[in-house]
């Protein structure tokens, strides 16, 4: 086999291996929150993991930075909430959780997503 | 004077006297020209001198008297987001504009169709590159301004498989022009791309464009509900007529409406009468006569009459303020359908990446030559034909069309996953009193003996049971008084209790009630045995009247069945369903109204406590149940069916326990409502299908799948087309939804 093949073939494997660990193993450090969080929605969400407590009231303070049109709603299946976040505009979002786990929240189409820990 | 105008929220707020104290507070500031708040928004608008007044004091004002202002939280007004998305979507036709025009003269001037047709200027690389350059990156700026914040957050999206699709294809086209005798080194001829990462981008940005505009019709229901909202209200107080903003009015406000307004806000009528039209808010298409004592809704039509009103509920309480809560929540919600989409588009972007790498080295080393070009192509074809938006798209959007549908016609859906399991119902349970019936007695027939009259039976009857408290009294009274009868002078009235009731008119003695009291009256009912039985069997309640010893006629009291009940229990017949009816009646009278409607299974005798027992039976039976009640006794079975439907007219707790609450009266909307899930489910299947099936069927075929075979390649421009139309196809086919009849 050339030499040219043998390194598209070893590239390419390094280019799937790169692919599955940038993209698919990353994990994330759980912000834990007391009261508020300021959320900034910029290619998707810092902090994009927060753990906030049960049976309490948070807000979650949403704002873009981000013009994608994916971006431009958040919803919060589990709790009901779908909003629209407009450029550069804090949206609060006030939860009271009333049951403990973890639950997504994502962009309206769902490419983009973030993790709510309930203890 | 320099003047400022700012908005903010405020919290804390819970009724209009918080927005007078709040106003007060603010206008007592020296800079201060006008402040407004909005009780319904929870925002504030002032209007000051920034000289005088700065933000921080602006905060204290509102602190100062218990509440919470958000000042550094910049408010745009719907206006202002309106006027931002119109702006967006007019930079975004623009950039389409110029990059098909740009893309469209690169592929004139390359494509091997057209080239010999184009002018030999757009045949030169060079100007090639020029045209593709501001396409690339002044258009696609958003798509790498999207991928390389995504990139910070490890995350890709669509935008990154443009990126690296159209990069690919430019990187490439710049070096066969800059460097063509490096191509002709390698074996390729230097033939450049431009035309591919023009048009790709191009053909993007205009799916995107139609996607916005499509995506805006999805949201339309619940701009529509908020539009419905009145502005003013006109109030009297202190004697005078004025009017108020909508945000003034405080509960127990006199309201003065004339025809042809608007109900400002939820209330009792206190003095006129009217038609109302309420089909805005309940879907009824007929207007509704409302009386003094009657309730009215906000934001419904005042038709003919003028009345005033007692205003009971404002603000976030208001029928139309909970729709849309309602409907807000419903579309926020998540359909169990969508979580196997929720789980293949996380990991979508990611795979594609990596099936682009799988793509480009089976063709580099197998393919046939020139491989690299062969290569290229066939890896940029994949990332561009992929489509992770179709499956993010395909359930919220049909979502967002059935429950703003439903809303419309006066059906408001909890959340999707009930929208979800109604499509399954297999049983459908009715309770009988004031859900199939409407839960107050009235006269059904009158039959008199002898020389006696129909209307001097009624007159006796109604006189007598004037004083009487028993239920079925009230029947008769009004059905007197609904005649113009005038009533006699009763004396010596007594009630037996268990029997009915006794008294003198005219110096006669008058008996009504049972069989139990004629027969402790020793009055015969020889001549009435037929008719009794007759009116018993069809589930009538008969009551007698002896006058001086005799028997001179009968009425029967009857909970009469609603208008709609036949009709929308034949609707539900024909969708296949089984069709219950529960009921506390005893056995001959629950069968016979059972029977009058072509209910066959009737669940009578059944105490209120019990009828949950009775929901958890027929799911054991392994049917999916839908229970429809309307009263507090409602509640449990509501809760324990798999969809629990509430009349509107039921209690705030029955609404509370139900999946699905009917904000008319009328019983053909439990079929609508079905219909609305099937409809709605319906679509979801096909967009998912759809979503799935071209992604599944399109990356292999622009891997080249088909190519040993057929010799088949898939065009990355065409690739393009394929994806711009796919996510559109989802959005549009979920606004079909909206023209379906599901009356």
């Amino acid at each position: 086999m050339d030499a040219d093949k043998i390194i598209v073939i070893v590239v390419s494997f390094l280019g799937i291996i790169f692919t599955y660990w940038f993209f698919l193993t990353k994990k994330g450090q759980a912000v834990s929150v007391s009261d508020s969080v300021d959320i900034v929605v910029d290619g998707g969400y810092s902090p994009e993991i927060i753990s906030i407590s049960k049976g309490k009231t948070t807000k979650l303070n949403f704002t873009r930075r981000d013009p994608t049109s994916c971006l431009e709603e958040v919803v919060l299946g589990d709790f009901k909430i779908r909003r629209h976040l407009p450029l550069n505009q804090k949206v609060t979002i006030e939860l009271k959780p009333e049951k403990s786990g973890e639950f997504t929240y994502t962009c309206g189409m769902n490419m983009y997503h973030g993790k709510i820990i309930v203890k | 004077m320099n003047q400022n105008k700012k908005t903010f929220s405020i919290k804390g707020m819970h009724c209009a006297s918080c927005v007078m104290v709040i106003e007060d507070s603010l206008k007592k500031m020296d800079g201060v020209t006008q402040a407004t708040v909005n009780l319904a928004t929870e925002k504030a608008t002032v209007i000051y001198d920034p000289i005088k007044v700065t933000d921080e004091q602006l905060s204290s004002a509102v602190s100062n008297v218990g509440y919470q202002a958000l000042i550094t939280e910049e408010i745009k007004t719907e206006d202002d987001e309106q006027k931002e998305k119109q702006q967006e979507l007019h930079d975004l036709r623009f950039k389409v504009v110029v990059s098909l025009i740009l893309g469209g003269l690169i592929l004139w001037g390359s494509f091997p169709g057209l080239i010999k047709t184009s002018p030999v200027i757009l045949q030169n690389f060079f100007v090639q590159l020029l045209l593709a350059t501001p396409v690339q990156f002044w258009a696609g700026f958003g798509f790498y301004r999207a991928t390389i914040s995504a990139i910070k957050h490890r995350t890709a999206n669509m935008d990154t498989l443009v990126v690296i699709g159209t990069t690919v294809a430019y990187i490439y086209s710049t070096v066969v022009t800059l460097l063509p005798q490096l191509m002709i080194k390698v074996g390729i001829e230097p033939m450049p791309y431009f035309d591919t990462a023009a048009v790709i981008i191009g053909l993007i940005l205009l799916g995107r464009y139609f996607e916005a505009k499509a995506k805006a019709g999805t949201s339309e229901a619940i701009k529509k509900l908020i539009g419905l909202q009145a502005k003013t209200a006109r109030v009297l107080r202190a004697g005078q007529e004025i009017d108020l903003s909508i945000n003034e009015v405080v509960i127990g406000d006199i309201i003065r409406v004339r025809p042809g307004e608007k109900i400002p806000v939820d209330g009792i009528i206190v003095e006129g009468e009217s038609s109302i039209d309420e089909s805005m808010v309940t879907g009824e298409s007929m207007p509704v006569e409302k009386i003094s004592g009657d309730t009215v809704v906000g934001a419904t039509i005042n038709k003919t009459g003028t009345f005033t009103f007692r205003a009971t509920k404002i603000g976030q309480e208001t029928m139309l303020a909970q729709i849309i809560k309602l409907v807000q929540e419903a579309q926020g919600s998540k359909a169990p359908i969508q979580r196997l989409a929720d789980m293949i588009s996380s990991y979508f972007v990611p795979v594609v990446i990596m099936l682009a790498f799988l793509t480009f080295a089976v063709w580099y080393v197998f393919g046939p030559a020139p491989t690299l070009l062969f290569a290229l192509l066939n890896t940029v074809a994949v990332l561009i034909i992929a489509c992770p938006c179709a499956m993010g798209l395909a359930t919220p959007t049909a979502i967002m069309v059935g429950t703003g549908k439903g809303a419309e016609h006066g059906i408001l859906i909890k959340d999707a996953e009930s929208l979800e399991t109604a499509h399954k119902i297999k049983t459908i349970i009715f309770d009988k009193t004031g859900t199939l019936t409407k839960g107050k007695p009235e006269v059904t027939d009158i039959t008199a003996f002898g020389s006696m009259d129909k209307d001097t039976l009624l007159k006796l009857a109604g006189s007598i049971e004037k004083g009487s408290e028993h239920s079925l009294a009230e029947a008769i009274v009004k059905e007197a008084e609904s005649q113009n009868l005038v009533l006699f002078k009763v004396e010596k009235f007594q009630a037996i209790p268990g029997h009915g009731v006794e008294g003198m008119v005219d110096n006669q003695r008058i008996v009504f009630g049972n069989k139990r009291l004629m027969n402790k009256e020793g009055i015969s009912l020889t001549l009435a045995d037929d008719q009794i039985a007759k009116l018993e069997d069809a589930g009538k309640t008969v009551m007698m009247i002896g006058l001086e010893n005799k028997l001179v006629g009968l009425i029967a009291v009857a909970d009469i069945v609603k208008d709609s009940a036949r009709e929308g229990l034949i609707a539900l017949q024909k969708l296949g369903l089984e069709v219950v009816m529960i009921t506390g009646d005893n056995q001959r009278t629950a069968k016979a109204i059972g029977q009058s409607l072509g209910i066959t299974r009737v669940l009578a005798e059944v105490l209120p406590d019990q009828k949950e027992a009775e929901v958890r039976k027929i799911q054991a039976e392994g049917k999916v149940v839908a229970m429809v009640g309307d009263g507090i006794n409602d509640a449990p079975a509501l809760a324990a069916a798999d969809v629990g439907i509430a009349m509107g007219s039921g209690t705030d707790v029955a609404i509370e326990a139900a999946d699905i609450t009917l904000i008319n009266k009328d019983l053909k909307s439990v079929a609508m409502a079905i219909v609305l899930s099937k409809k709605t489910m319906r679509t979801i299947r096909l967009n998912l299908f759809w979503a799935f099936s071209y992604n599944i069927v399109l990356i292999p075929v622009a891997m080249g799948v088909l190519y040993p075979v057929f010799k088949l390649l898939l065009n990355p421009i065409f690739a393009s087309v394929a994806m711009a139309t796919s996510s559109i196809s989802v959005v549009v086919n979920s606004l079909l939804l909206k023209r379906k009849k599901i009356v």
